[in-house]
């Protein structure tokens, strides 16, 4: 009998495989968005508002088309002539593409020039005149449905106010009865601060119109290029045939480059108006103060407790601050997106959640920064009150969340807004993360600590998150459903050519793609190339972000590989002049059962495909598979972390800080892992500097990387990372979680928990973040809650 | 960089000051006529075509655009191509020989210190920088050389593993 394949030697699943990408990012070779030039491309800048809210009086070009190497000044007046100065956003409202009457938000695009070159477009726009009368400006959701508050939106007919929605889910009336019935009401009220994603390479497009072929081709940093060329479409009017847009390598996304943005549109029309390639690469200032930011939501809730520490019910409110366009990119039916996962992890009978959304004078976006859809703020809000409560009932925070959670023989858990929990080891994750902290000795430690003046911290944070969007049935983006796709060619000598509708940004898809195809027919992994971000060549798909890359790409990539697998049974059986019926597989063979030793390999099956099928089979070797997910995936996590706060001057230091993570099945362990340091650190980077807010006036503070601070290598934590508790999903086919944002989801909230337990003898009940020295200092000091909204205009 | 412009009939064009460097990048001679406001990164990417030099902010924040200036790690966004007269530049496309890959490109390989990739180039030419001064850097050496350069895929974990994976083959290869 022969020997059976070793699937980690093959580079299949489980495998560490080292990532295929790297060979040629490592020699500088990567294929950015900047990196193409075409022949007679010309290069494109925006001129953007300085204010944040003011009527435009007048646009003056004229000096800018002076200037030698200017092609085109493209103004809102221009687009409004096509149409094309408001465009629709991902949630049904409109967004302006150039400013026509106003301007809505400091950094909106109110013109911008084709030139030459990069520096001669820059120049010509600083000539470019605009007159501004400015108006009032609201920057957070109090001032916003105020009194006698400027309406934002004064271009959208019935719009009387700057609501954009009221929202709520869940069960109003059994929640009041739970709370009738409490023994104690814990609350807390919070803001989670506007942050941006801010991948290190910012946006960027290169659009290309053919005259000749009346073709289309936009190279672009996009997450999700079949969704922009359905929007190409449908906004430009153009043929869907006729349109190809290309997502090159992306440097980073985050959610950043999922929406479509003002200068993709206008580097678009300029490339149809001119006939040649028009390239837009935005700076820094431009992608952190006008591109899709995250969070920005004010929470307020109350949990009904049980004198023994069972939770009966929750109430939430949010208060959402959108900007000046309601263009979050989340599933259509959620006005707050996913927000109504929080609590999902805890055994909760009933909760409600009311939502309000907002405009303010700030930039739209509201995407999911490494998260699915606002469950980071859904799982930070849950973890903070959650501390919250424990402290109220004066219980060990470890023992009520153990006492409250989900048991693993619960599942599928209905939770109280609707959503089924797929499955978990909630209790056995929290024992893994507390054992690995040394948990009953710091807290002793931390006793000893106190005689000696000094403040150490524990603080846990759980989380699950709804993963991998759809089903169809209930996520749609416009209309569209959230599947996703794979396609398969398995060439004959057995090599094969896989490409999906999802699109890497770093997540090394071009490495994990091919441990499932390995997985599931036993073809070497290094045997098969992956492909994806060509809307001419990839299977439609609704791209990466939302951690939906693995739940529902990666499981096309599974079902696809088992059709061929089908085929390449009935090639074996004619190969082995058997029934089919007698066949078995294992990792790359077929063989006759009675006989083992008799059987052919899944390389002699694809040759056979191209020249020796048998009568009356259509010959190849290929197949697609469109995957519509039967249920979200819920992987869980539990964070640990230990602080020592500085009593003297606020500055708090990462001890120790311990991710138990249980995302089901990993298809390659390192780049799992890989994933999990990289959301780590950005929860560190939210809990303790990284926030965008603005001045009374509307001016965005923290619109480069002087004032919006990323950690660097120098103040970011070491991470321990436990994987020893695997709970395989049921309904995917190789039973995998998402995993890319968990880390930046459920983080935030442990490094909060540790800095408030440091400091619990004041009896501060929260800071907001990042947990900045100065408001730590400030809580300790003054002995009072920090909150971090932005300012309201008092002077008038 | 050569530039054509249309011709209006007026001399504007002609007055773009313009001004001849000599300069050695990756160990080829080049001469160049620059406009003297030109940024040497974009000298690197547009002028020569190496786009492994990467434009993360231009304001010297994230040093994603990171090369050597004669052997010294510099922000090439806030550098003019002009003061590269006469100096000697490194980019990331001069690490590698034919045939061999530099350790520290094995390195970033061999422990996952890289995800999306945009920032690596810079990462790995200050690396060299230090990996050149200091052979046996210690892990907080890594950390405090590397703090200049921006990641937001990683946590930097990988990455300081990366750099000390190389700086223990490069001091195996200099004993050997």
């Amino acid at each position: 009998m022969s020997q059976a394949l070793d699937e980690i030697k093959i580079g299949g699943l489980g495998a560490s495989r080292k990532r295929v990408e790297d060979n040629r990012f490592i020699r500088g070779k990567g294929n950015y968005t900047d990196d193409i030039t075409l022949p007679g491309m010309l290069h494109m800048e925006i001129l953007r508002s300085p204010l944040a809210h003011a009527r435009i009086t007048s646009i003056d070009a004229t000096r800018a088309w002076e200037i030698p190497g200017v092609h085109l000044v493209l103004t809102g007046e221009m687009m409004a002539t096509r149409n094309l100065a408001w465009m629709p956003t991902l949630s049904y409202d409109t967004q302006a593409v150039l400013a026509t009457d106003k301007v809505r938000f400091q950094g909106q695009e109110v013109a911008c020039v084709i030139a030459d070159d990069p520096y001669i477009a820059k120049d010509a726009c600083e000539a470019i005149d605009v007159e501004y009368e400015p108006l009032p400006v609201i920057v957070n959701p109090v001032q916003a449905v105020a009194d006698g508050a400027p309406v934002i939106r004064d271009d959208k007919e019935n719009q009387a106010g700057n609501v954009i929605y009221d929202w709520e889910v869940g069960d109003a009336e059994g929640t009041e009865r739970a709370f009738a019935q409490a023994d104690m009401i814990s609350k807390l009220k919070l803001h989670y601060p506007r942050s941006h994603p801010s991948p290190i390479e910012c946006c960027g497009s290169i659009a290309d119109f053919d005259r000749s072929t009346s073709k289309l081709t936009v190279y672009m940093t996009s997450q999700a290029p079949h969704i922009i060329r359905a929007a190409v479409a449908l906004v430009a009017e153009l043929p869907e045939h006729m349109i190809r847009i290309i997502s090159p390598d992306i440097g980073g996304g985050f959610g950043n480059k999922v929406p479509v943005y003002p200068g993709y549109v206008c580097s678009i029309l300029a490339s149809i108006l001119l006939e040649r390639p028009v390239k837009w690469i935005e700076d820094k200032s431009g992608n952190l103060i006008s591109t899709g930011f995250a969070r920005d939501v004010y929470l307020d809730g109350e949990m009904a407790l049980r004198s023994d520490g069972k939770i009966l019910a929750v109430r939430m409110h949010t208060d959402a601050d959108h900007g000046a366009f309601f263009s979050d990119a989340q599933p259509s039916k959620f006005k707050i997106g996913l927000m109504h996962s929080a609590f999902a992890a805890y055994d909760i009978p009933v909760a409600h959640l009311t939502a309000r959304g907002t405009y303010s004078n700030k930039a739209p976006g509201g995407v999911a920064y490494r998260c699915s859809f606002r469950v980071t703020e859904a799982m930070f809000f849950q973890e903070r009150m959650v501390q919250a409560a424990a402290t109220d009932l004066g219980m060990d925070q470890a023992e009520f969340r153990r006492m409250n959670f989900v048991a693993d023989d619960q599942f599928p858990h209905r939770t109280p807004f609707g959503f089924l929990t797929d499955s978990g080891q909630y209790g056995e994750c929290l024992r893994v993360g507390l054992k690995a902290v040394g948990y009953e000795d710091f807290l002793r430690q931390k006793q000893e600590a106190k005689a000696n003046g000094r403040l150490l911290g524990i603080g846990i944070s759980t989380m699950t998150e709804p993963l991998g969007a759809g089903n169809s049935r209930e996520y749609d983006i416009l209309g569209i459903k959230m599947f996703d796709s794979a396609e398969l060619r398995v060439h004959m000598t057995g090599k094969a050519l896989l490409r999906t509708g999802a699109k890497s940004q770093g997540q090394g898809h071009e490495t994990t793609w091919a441990q499932i195809v390995s997985h599931e027919l036993g073809i070497p992994a290094e045997d098969v190339v992956v492909e994806e971000g060509d809307t001419d060549t990839a299977p439609f798909g609704m791209g990466t972000y939302a951690s939906r890359s693995t739940p529902v790409a990666g499981a096309a990539v599974a079902m696809v590989s088992r059709k061929i697998r089908a085929k390449a049974r009935k090639l074996a059986a004619h190969l082995l002049e058997v029934s089919e019926e007698d066949i078995e597989w294992e990792l790359g063979r077929f063989y006759v059962r009675s006989a083992p030793d008799r059987g052919v390999t899944i390389q002699e099956c694809a040759m056979a495909a191209y020249s020796n099928m048998p009568d009356g089979m259509e010959p190849g070797l290929e197949n697609n598979a469109y995957y519509d997910p039967p249920n979200l995936t819920w992987p869980f996590a539990v964070y640990i972390v230990t602080v020592e706060v500085d009593p003297q001057t606020g500055v708090w230091d990462v001890l120790n800080m311990v991710a138990v993570d249980d995302c089901g099945v990993r298809i390659n362990p390192m780049i799992v892992e890989g994933q999990i340091m990289g959301g780590l650190t950005e929860a560190y980077a939210m809990a303790s500097m990284q926030f965008i807010t603005f001045d009374a006036e509307g001016n965005c503070v923290g619109s480069n990387y002087m004032d919006y601070l990323l950690p660097t290598a120098w103040e970011t934590p070491g991470f321990e990372l436990h994987s020893e508790v695997v709970t395989p999903c049921p309904h995917h086919p190789i039973g995998a979680k998402g995993i890319g944002e968990c880390a930046a989801v459920g983080g935030p909230a442990a490094f909060v928990n540790a800095v408030m337990d440091a400091i619990s003898d004041t009896g501060v009940r929260n800071i907001d973040m990042p947990l900045l020295p100065d408001r730590v200092w400030e809580a300790l000091t003054y002995r009072r809650d920090v909150s971090g909204a932005p300012p309201v205009r008092t002077d008038e | 960089m050569t530039i054509v412009y249309e011709d209006r009939g007026d001399e504007a064009a002609s007055e773009v000051p313009v001004r001849r460097i000599k300069f050695t990048i990756n160990g080829q001679k080049k001469i160049a006529e620059v406009e003297t406001r030109l940024l040497l990164s974009h000298l690197i990417r547009r002028g020569l075509g190496l786009t492994g030099t990467h434009m993360g902010c231009d304001t010297t924040n994230c040093g994603a655009c990171t090369v050597l200036v004669d052997g010294r790690p510099v922000k090439s966004c806030t550098m003019l191509a002009v003061q590269a007269d006469g100096h000697e530049i490194s980019t990331v496309e001069g690490l590698a020989t034919a045939s061999e890959l530099h350790p520290l490109q094995e390195g970033f390989k061999e422990e996952h210190g890289l995800q999306c990739g945009f920032c690596t180039p810079g990462m790995m030419m200050t690396a060299k920088a230090l990996l050149d001064a200091n052979p046996d850097p210690s892990e907080d050496d890594v950390r405090w050389a590397l703090s200049g350069n921006l990641c937001r895929c990683t946590g930097y974990q990988n990455i300081v593993k990366s750099v000390l994976w190389a700086a223990g083959k490069l001091r195996s290869q200099s004993a050997g």
